[in-house]
């Protein structure tokens, strides 16, 4: 989230696409429910289903899932039609007047610089024109041909009401209905908020889905302002704190990359991390890289890394792949390249996509090792539970360690919630059993592995030995003193750059927060953007003030937020170019002459002139981006491909299959389906009656929900025969499963292409262990592929075909 | 004219002093017995339920819980050994034309002016009377009984018809109350009645006195029967 | 303490409390009739739900259950989203979901009803309860089911105008929601209030509550909704539970809410005229036989009746011999 949850409560239109907040996310839900009440906020739901969240809104309209871009390019055409833009903002927080370099073009569906065979784009003509000065050129009177905007307009033109319906299945009427409430938001006293989740993330152009709305929102100046901003509702509690410190294969802590085979040196790794300002005068924050980096090492290898060895950069892996993502992961086990797989807070065989390469994949290991407070059923994959897990056990060598963990309730430490507050609790219950926490589990085997390697030596076991491990108990870190790592403290006496005299942290204290981080080593930091969490104020995560100076939803002494304790990023944007909030009613800083104020932390240098320092101060334009250069995988523009598996073939250019970047594996091309086999198309999502596959061992929410089911429309249940409660075969190219068959006028078939398309929707919280009926999910039929840039699977877009059938049989 | 229903089995005369006249065997008043047990214990069971002011006839059975459980049950009961009777005795109650007459002479009934009564078969209009109102409501009592009988059939009816069901099972009740005491009280105010239900016989003065067809058929029965 | 709480979103008590709901306070009382004045009148409190709010997450079924400890079973799908599919006697509240095309704008609305007890002004359960005390009244209006004193024969099933109790067959008791008021009575909302994520579902005073609705449906009429109102029933002279709906002109269409509830005229019938004059009847019915048997003369056989028989009797046995 670019605000806080509290925040939505400042909004005067929600639109929710991509998301069905009011099911996934009810809580957080309420501060929309207040904005409507309160404030007289409109709701705007915009989903293939008519949702919980529809059925509180003000508007739904219905669209076929994968085509979110082109209808979110026909608003931003709309809003540029209609003269619909917050032009001021535009023109100076974005980079609307940036000059591209001659060469950039889009034809026929893809931009300049494709390679089919490497399904990927040399990037090298989508950049800016750059000055004799070194720094990009701009028109701000928007007129050159080649500035991003008049490439933007030309860009989004064929995204008409026409073309929207004819590809999303969203009538003409509401369309254009939700276009005009939305560009009403284009004033500087109206905001709108962008609430989305999985239903954006999940397809293989899931990030440029939750671009194309980023810029909606720029260009109608709703980003940095209170009630706006683009909010992205996290599936789990604490899947922000997932993000934050890294836990991906390409990521360290903070959002800073692990190194390439390509980087083989520290030096390498950094020239491509100057950050140099593209304007004058402008902040560009990512400069401080090295001292965030450096301070990393710090924490992960203490007086090991030193400026002589180049702070321990070669105990860092490097990549030789972009990722190792769980789809590749999965795609090498299947090939027999993985001996264990270590399983934490994880269900693979019900989560991720072709359950039945999954399980093929998982029986190739020699070893599994499950870490759950609850029963998985991947802990079981080789059990036999007749059609609902039918393997073979007897043919299954894989040797599971199953690993008893405690729950949330029963853990002291911080989750970080979608508003980026991390939050800390305290346990609520004794673990059950055997469980442990899974700091004490990490921390036995972390001591034994470097025993062993102490004993035995190995390829390379410095970075082991060496790894900074002073806990007071090792066998069990404690949450503070890990969060305290996050937070990082000074090694030596940090002194003041302009008065050597001055200590500014003595040694072994907590620095106050990331600003006081340096690059010659003499800090430490285990997650830059947490540090200010635990500094010698103490758990600022701890905090329970809810005191809300202006009732802005600030809530600043409220646990802590990241960065700095800032609850709204970009807050600069917010004021026009004199520091005046647009819209004085919903102040958040301001400039009064000599330095910005307000009721939350400022997102800009307190000093910094409002004419002067743009407020992105994390891009190098010091503006946000129209036009993203190099940045995304798949294009500078967001461009409507259709899903790889899709009943309409793609209107720009019908050779193009799925979004053309896509990494896919060879082994998967064969299990793609069309609609001539799999004519309806699928969409899978949550049930505000279960959490993932944990509530399914609650017995009260198995009786909310005891049952798996598919969701279709009553023409498509009429067509195939289906009777309300019956039972129903739905399968795809890679499996099948059996449900329940719920029939609903909540969905309906779209008319896309001219011809019908029905929607089967399939909800994911059942599976063979647990208190609710024996179930499956939509993992089983979903393809192996995801976005473009993140590889996030394509969960919410395949192909399927459905009948009618009767009950599973007996279970083995 | 003799009406063959105007004899039963198992009824005879034996001569002396007074003549006894069987009229019931064993097995008809064990079944009586159980009716009118069954009978008594569905009024007190069904009044507790049925007026505040009678709740505490609850505490004959153990509280209010077992009064719920067994009233139904007492009910079938009821059921089976009143039908059982039913079958014995229907033909001997089926409507003849002499009832009107001797209905009609109400007063005379009260007055005890019996000569100037018809003759009477082995029942008299006001013993019919009780018999076909006691079918009649038990039909009515165990149809809305079943309805409201939740623990078992609770899904069956809707509760729409529940509510009739309640208010028809509680008028039916009422009467059948009524009918009830009626019984009881003309088994009681007749005297020698009561003997037919315990010893199973009546005095000969008796059956002349009050169903003087039905013993002439008896004697008639006994003349033309073989020899003893 | 206030004598009733006024919402259901302030935290517990950390120290023990004496209860506020006492038998003084009982109003009303089933298969009673000498109950005596309460020596207090509570403020009358209600639930409103806000049915435009609700999300249908069912946070307050599930927090019913655990406030109740009650043990629903894990049931089957069977084409829709309510589930379980009715109440039990272990599901005192039930998300009743309606898909319902509005005629006048051809839109479709999923009309999301929190179904439970609505706690009537004029509660045809307690009217038809015959156990004294199973069913209580107090005079803050909360309609509460005592179990030790209920002999599980359903007629508070009859007597209800919205279909509500339902009857164990564990324990068979009758069991329903309670509004919660052991929560109640040391000033805690119902914990349905408490964990509803939207505020659909407020609870405080009845008059505050009602000040809430005109809020709510004032600004329902500016999203369009012309007839949305406030449903407190006067055919059972206003219920504690209260809903806010849009088309409060048909509230049938909510899952079958009825359009004017009131005790069924059968129900009044049974438990009113039949109950009186059935008893009259059958007592005169006995005190007439008791009298007649005392005043009248019996009918007795006489010594000629026998010799009539004995003639009658030996002049067939003569014949036969």
């Amino acid at each position: 989230m670019t605000n806080s949850w509290t925040d939505i409560k400042n909004t005067d239109l929600v639109v929710v696409m991509g998301g069905n907040a009011a099911e996934a996310h009810p809580c957080g839900f309420k501060w929309v429910t207040e904005a409507k009440a309160n404030r007289g906020a409109r709701l705007i739901v915009v989903d293939p289903r008519y949702t919980r969240t529809a059925s509180v809104s003000d508007f739904y309209a219905p669209i076929r899932q994968g085509t979110d871009i082109a209808f979110l390019s026909g608003v931003i055409k709309y809003c540029i039609d209609n003269d619909k833009v917050q032009w001021e903002y535009t023109k100076n927080f974005t980079n609307a007047a940036y000059i591209l370099k001659e060469g950039f073009a889009f034809k026929d569906g893809l931009f300049t610089g494709y390679d089919e065979a490497k399904r990927d784009y040399d990037k090298a003509s989508w950049d800016y024109e750059t000055g004799d000065d070194g720094f990009a050129v701009v028109d701000m009177s928007l007129q050159h041909p080649r500035c991003v905007w008049n490439m933007l307009k030309q860009h989004v033109a064929i995204y008409t009401p026409e073309f929207v319906e004819r590809v999303c299945g969203t009538p003409k009427d509401k369309f254009l209905k939700i276009c005009s409430m939305i560009a009403e938001c284009s004033s500087p006293t109206k905001t709108m908020t962008s609430m989305y989740a999985l239903g954006w993330t999940q397809h293989s152009s899931g990030s440029q889905n939750i671009r194309t709305m980023a810029m909606l929102q720029l260009i109608l100046g709703n980003i940095g302002v209170r009630g706006g901003g683009m909010n992205a509702l996290r599936g789990h509690s604490n899947i922000q704190g997932l993000t934050d410190v890294g836990l991906m294969s390409n990521l360290i802590p903070g959002y800073m990359n692990i190194a390439t085979d390509k980087e083989p040196d520290f030096k390498t790794y950094m020239t491509t991390r100057q950050f140099k300002p593209l304007r004058p005068g402008q902040t560009s924050y990512w400069q401080n890289y090295g001292k965030f980096f450096v301070s990393f090492q710090k924490a992960m290898w203490g007086d090991t890394a030193r400026k002589e060895n180049d702070w321990a950069y070669d105990y860092l892996p490097k990549l030789d792949v972009p990722a190792y993502d769980v789809l590749r992961m999965f795609e090498m086990m299947n090939a027999g390249q993985v001996n264990g797989y270590f399983c934490q807070g994880f269900n693979p065989i019900l989560s991720f996509p072709n359950r039945g390469k999954i399980t093929s994949a998982l029986s190739k290991l020699k070893f599994l090792v499950t870490m759950d407070p609850l029963e998985t059923e991947t802990s079981r994959f080789w059990e036999n539970h007749g059609e609902y897990n039918q393997v073979d056990p007897k043919s299954i060598q894989t040797e599971v360690f199953q690993l008893p963990t405690t729950c949330f309730a029963e853990e002291e430490g911080a989750l970080v919630n979608s508003g980026r507050w991390l939050q800390w609790h305290w346990p609520g219950g004794s673990p059950p059993g055997e469980a442990k926490h899974d700091t004490w589990i990490m921390g036995q085997i972390f001591t034994r592995m470097r025993e062993l390697y102490r004993k035995e030596g190995g390829a390379f076991p410095d970075p082991i030995l060496n790894l900074s491990w002073d806990y007071k108990e090792p066998e069990e870190p404690d949450p503070e003193e890990l969060a305290r790592e996050l937070n990082g403290r000074a090694l030596t006496d940090l002194t003041d750059p302009t008065d050597a005299t001055k200590i500014v942290v003595p040694a072994g204290k907590q620095v106050l927060n990331f600003s006081q981080l340096r690059d010659d080593g003499t800090t430490m930091c285990a997650c830059w953007v947490y540090s200010g969490c635990f500094n010698e104020a103490g758990n600022n995560m701890a905090r329970r003030d809810n005191n809300d100076p202006g009732d802005t939803g600030a809530y600043l002494n409220w646990t802590f937020a990241w960065p700095l304790n800032r609850r709204t990023l970009y807050n600069r944007a917010s004021c026009d170019l004199n520091g005046k909030p647009w819209d004085p009613s919903r102040k958040i800083i301001e400039w009064d002459g000599a330095k910005w104020s307000g009721f939350d932390v400022p997102d800009i240098a307190p000093n910094a002139k409002p004419q002067d320092v743009g407020p992105f101060i994390m891009n190098q334009e010091g503006a946000s981006r129209l036009f993203t250069r190099g940045l995304m995988r798949d294009g500078p523009f967001p461009v409507h491909y259709e899903p790889f598996e899709t009943p309409v073939a793609n209107p720009l250019n019908p050779k193009i299959r799925g979004n053309p970047t896509t990494r896919v594996f060879q082994s998967d091309v064969a299990q793609l389906g069309t609609s001539d086999e799999f004519p309806y198309a699928a969409t899978s999502y949550r049930l505000t009656e279960h959490f993932h596959f944990w509530t399914k061992h609650n017995r009260v929410n198995a009786a909310l929900q005891p049952e798996f089911f598919v969701e279709i429309s009553e023409e498509l249940a009429k067509e195939k025969g289906v009777a309300p409660g019956g039972w129903v075969r739905v399968w795809s190219k890679r499996g099948s499963v059996k449900a329940k068959a719920v029939v609903t006028k909540r969905i309906r078939p779209l008319i896309c292409d001219g011809k019908p398309v029905h929607v089967v929707g399939i909800p994911l919280h059942w599976g063979f262990v647990g208190a609710t009926k024996k179930g499956w999910g939509p993992n089983s039929l979903s393809p192996f592929l995801g976005d473009a840039n993140t590889d996030t699977p394509e969960f919410k877009a395949f192909l399927v075909n459905i009948e009618s059938t009767s009950a599973p049989g007996a279970v083995a | 004219m003799i009406d063959d229903s105007l004899v039963q089995p198992g009824d005879a005369v034996h001569p002396g002093k007074p003549v006894i006249v069987d009229r019931y065997g064993p097995g008809a008043r064990i079944n009586h017995w159980i009716t009118a047990t069954s009978l008594i214990l569905l009024a007190l069971s069904g009044l507790a339920l049925f007026h505040p002011s009678l709740f505490f006839l609850t505490a004959l059975f153990g509280g209010g819980q077992v009064t719920r459980t067994i009233h139904p049950w007492i009910g079938v009961v009821l059921f089976i050994s009143f039908f059982v009777f039913f079958f014995q005795l229907w033909r001997a109650n089926l409507w003849v034309r002499n009832d009107f007459v001797w209905l009609s002479r109400f007063t005379d009934i009260i007055k005890q002016n019996e000569d100037r009564l018809p003759e009477l078969g082995k029942y008299n209009a006001g013993q019919k009377f009780i018999f076909w109102s006691m079918t009649g409501l038990i039909l009515v009592l165990i149809v809305s009984g079943i309805g409201i009988w939740d623990q078992y059939f609770g899904e069956a009816t809707a509760i729409e018809t529940k509510r009739y069901a309640m208010l028809v099972h509680a008028i039916a009740a009422v009467l059948i109350i009524c009918v009830f005491i009626l019984h009881v009280y003309a088994g009681i105010w007749t005297r020698g009645t009561l003997r037919a239900m315990t010893r199973g016989s009546v005095t000969g003065g008796w059956a002349w006195r009050h169903h003087r067809k039905w013993l002439r058929a008896l004697a008639s029965q006994r003349k033309a029967g073989p020899a003893e | 303490m206030m004598d009733s709480p006024r919402t259901a979103i302030s935290n517990p008590p950390v120290q023990p409390m004496e209860s506020n709901l006492t038998e003084r306070d009982l109003v009303r009382r089933s298969a009673t009739s000498s109950l005596p004045p309460p020596e207090r009148q509570l403020t009358p409190v209600a639930k409103l739900i806000d049915v435009s709010k609700c999300i249908g997450c069912k946070a307050c079924q599930s927090a019913c259950v655990e406030w109740n400890d009650t043990d629903p079973a894990v049931g089957e799908n069977v084409g829709y989203y309510t589930n379980p599919n009715d109440l039990t006697p272990d599901m005192f509240t039930l998300m009743r979901f309606t898909e319902w095309v509005n005629p006048e704008t051809d839109n479709l609305e999923w009309l999301i009803r929190k179904d439970g007890c609505m706690h009537c002004a004029d509660p045809g359960c307690l009217k038809a309860c015959p156990a004294p005390g199973a069913i209580v009244q107090y005079s803050n209006g909360i309609v509460d089911f005592v179990h030790e004193n209920c002999i599980g024969c359903g007629y508070c099933v009859k007597g209800c105008p919205f279909n509500i109790p339902r009857i164990s067959k564990v324990d068979h008791k009758a069991y329903k929601c309670t509004l919660c008021s052991d929560r109640v009575a040391v000033g805690q909302g119902p914990a349905c209030a408490k964990a509803c994520p939207t505020k659909a579902i407020v609870f405080g005073t009845k008059e505050d509550m009602k000040k809430h609705a005109e809020e709510r449906i004032t600004d329902l009429k500016s999203r369009g909704y012309k007839n949305a109102g406030l449903y407190d029933p006067p055919g059972v002279n206003g219920t504690h539970v209260m809903y806010v709906l849009h088309h409060n002109d048909k509230p049938h269409i909510y899952a079958d809410l009825p359009d004017n509830p009131h005790i069924s005229r059968v129900v009044e019938t049974w438990k009113g005229v039949t109950k009186y004059v059935g008893l009259a009847f059958m007592g005169l019915a006995a005190a007439g036989s008791v009298l007649h048997g005392v005043i009248g003369k019996p009918n007795r056989v006489s010594e000629e009746d026998e010799e009539h028989a004995e003639k009658l009797v030996e002049r067939n046995g003569r014949g036969a011999g």
